[in-house]
């Protein structure tokens, strides 16, 4: 084993393909809290010395994707008594060769982009797969809280592009970022406990139906 | 074909005399952990030596396929163990693209104990024999993949070079890829056993079996060869689950083998701790699961690639 980012690299593609097999909305929320995780470890990998960037810019992470997001999440499972299956539009074997497609084409696409050497080739194709998978859930699957851990996943395939260029991010963006998609899982979290609330069921097939 | 080496061969004895341990163990762990005393871990070989004493009863709808599906596939798996470098440095049969011929032979077999569960005309060895085929057909895939795998990472053709030196060589190099592949086929190896979040081999319910069923009207010796085949299965997976994960090129002969066998030891844990803590899957699952497993080792495949 090379380096210990790749190794965490790997576990999140692992991650994404666990969202996309799984057949329960827990182990999905639990796969994206354990990518939330690997994400916020990924900066104290990269870094060559401990520095505060790294360390705030992991701890924020780690907080809001690994503990705050997830827990919601589960929460809003529990007040909107969902049912605990995933119910996808596109079957679990199709979607899983989908994520392995997007998973090819994200190597082929990474391989070709003029990007300026990084310390890590793998963070790339890894970004993109993300990315790319997160777009897979967010249209594939019929409930609402799946759309939102789409989502996420789509978010932190951006969050690892930004890593690429850590050293000339600032900061504060990072943050601002962070706090977006907190805002933003938080009001979905609230709209779909009001469709759940409007329509006895979270569904996002029935907003099709909105009629005056 | 090169001069078959005496190490070789020795390993190869070695593995087909511990082989009827291995479901011993599993049977140990899944006791253990349930807090149960369970079967002497001999247990097999006391089964096999009173089977082999027994007379055989055939049904009058069997023919000759019937009777030589057992022998078929004692026949098939032995032969195919005989493509794997068990000691770490070269197979006793070696040639460029026996992996093809070390796949088609595993097909052989399951093609042979198909046909003899169907050759019972009984309906329900039927499904079982189409669930067996079923997933099968998603198996194989995955087993190619791993394959494809292990030939971009070495650049041999031959499974004695692919599980031998030189994967030993390029190990530090490719250890993510490598390790995705030992993963997916240890969920082959569970598939392929009729291990448990596929089939479950303790019970001998109707709706849920698929191995069981097939071999329900085998008795005596026959039903011998096939528990002595099931068990050289499951030492052929793990074989190739250690191969993978734990390179031996680089240890001496005898402590190649011993690795090989407390390997294999280690993988009937784990399968009796995988038996012990999950429950098996709806059959319509079993399907994702596999696919899961091909994934896995077309994750490997690309970052090979790369």
């Amino acid at each position: 084993m090379r380096t210990a980012p790749e190794v965490l690299l790997l576990l999140v593609v692992l991650t994404d393909f666990a969202v996309l097999g799984t057949t329960r909305l827990s182990t999905c929320i639990r796969a994206v809290a354990v990518q939330g995780l690997l994400l916020g470890l990924l900066p104290l990998a990269f870094a060559q010395h401990v520095s505060l960037h790294a360390g705030a810019l992991a701890v924020g992470t780690v907080a809001l994707k690994a503990l705050i997001l997830p827990s919601f999440l589960f929460w809003a499972i529990r007040e909107a008594a969902v049912r605990r299956e995933v119910e996808p539009v596109v079957g679990y074997i199709a979607s899983l060769l989908l994520g392995a497609v997007a998973l090819a084409l994200a190597f082929a696409i990474a391989a070709r982009l003029p990007l300026p050497e990084s310390q890590q080739e793998l963070l790339v194709p890894v970004s993109l797969a993300t990315v790319m998978i997160g777009f897979i859930v967010l249209t594939s699957r019929r409930k609402a809280l799946t759309q939102v851990v789409g989502y996420l996943l789509l978010e932190n395939g951006i969050y690892l592009f930004g890593l690429t260029r850590t050293e000339s991010v600032p900061f504060l963006l990072e943050l601002g970022v962070l706090l977006d998609v907190f805002v933003g899982v938080f009001i979905m979290g609230i709209v779909v406990f009001h469709i759940n609330r409007e329509f006895d069921s979270i569904d996002s097939a029935h907003l099709a139906e909105l009629t005056d | 074909m090169g001069l078959v080496s005496w190490t070789a061969l020795a390993a190869l004895a070695a593995v087909l005399l511990t082989a009827p341990l291995l479901p011993g163990i599993v049977v140990r762990t899944k006791s253990f952990l349930t807090g149960r005393r369970g079967a002497p871990v001999l247990q097999l070989y006391y089964d096999l030596w009173k089977l082999f004493r027994k007379g055989t009863v055939y049904s009058t709808t069997t023919t000759w396929v019937f009777r030589a599906a057992p022998v078929v596939v004692l026949a098939t798996l032995l032969t195919a163990a005989l493509f794997l470098p068990l000691d770490g440095r070269a197979a006793p049969v070696h040639f460029a693209g026996d992996l093809l011929a070390f796949a088609g032979l595993l097909a052989l077999g399951r093609f042979a104990l198909v046909l003899g569960g169907l050759d019972t005309g009984s309906s329900f060895e039927g499904m079982g024999a189409s669930r067996e085929v079923t997933f099968a057909s998603f198996a194989e895939p995955a087993l190619f993949l791993c394959f494809i795998a292990l030939v971009l990472a070495t650049g041999d053709l031959s499974l004695s070079d692919m599980l031998g030196a030189p994967l030993a060589a390029v190990w530090p190099r490719a250890a993510a890829a490598l390790t995705l592949v030992g993963a997916s086929l240890f969920v082959l190896l569970l598939a392929e056993n009729s291990r448990v979040p596929v089939d479950d081999p303790a019970t001998h319910l109707e709706l849920t079996m698929i191995h069981e069923v097939i071999v329900l009207d085998h008795g005596g010796p026959d039903l011998a060869l096939i528990q002595l085949g099931g068990a050289l299965k499951l030492a052929i997976f793990g074989a190739l689950v250690v191969g993978v994960l734990v390179p031996r090129a680089g240890l001496g002969v005898a402590a190649a083998i011993a690795a090989l066998l407390v390997g294999l030891g280690v993988v009937a844990v784990l399968v009796g701790v995988v038996e012990s803590v999950m429950a098996r899957l709806r059959l319509t699952r079993v399907p994702q699961l596999l696919v899961g497993a091909a994934a896995l080792a077309l994750f490997a495949v690309i970052l090979l690639l790369r």
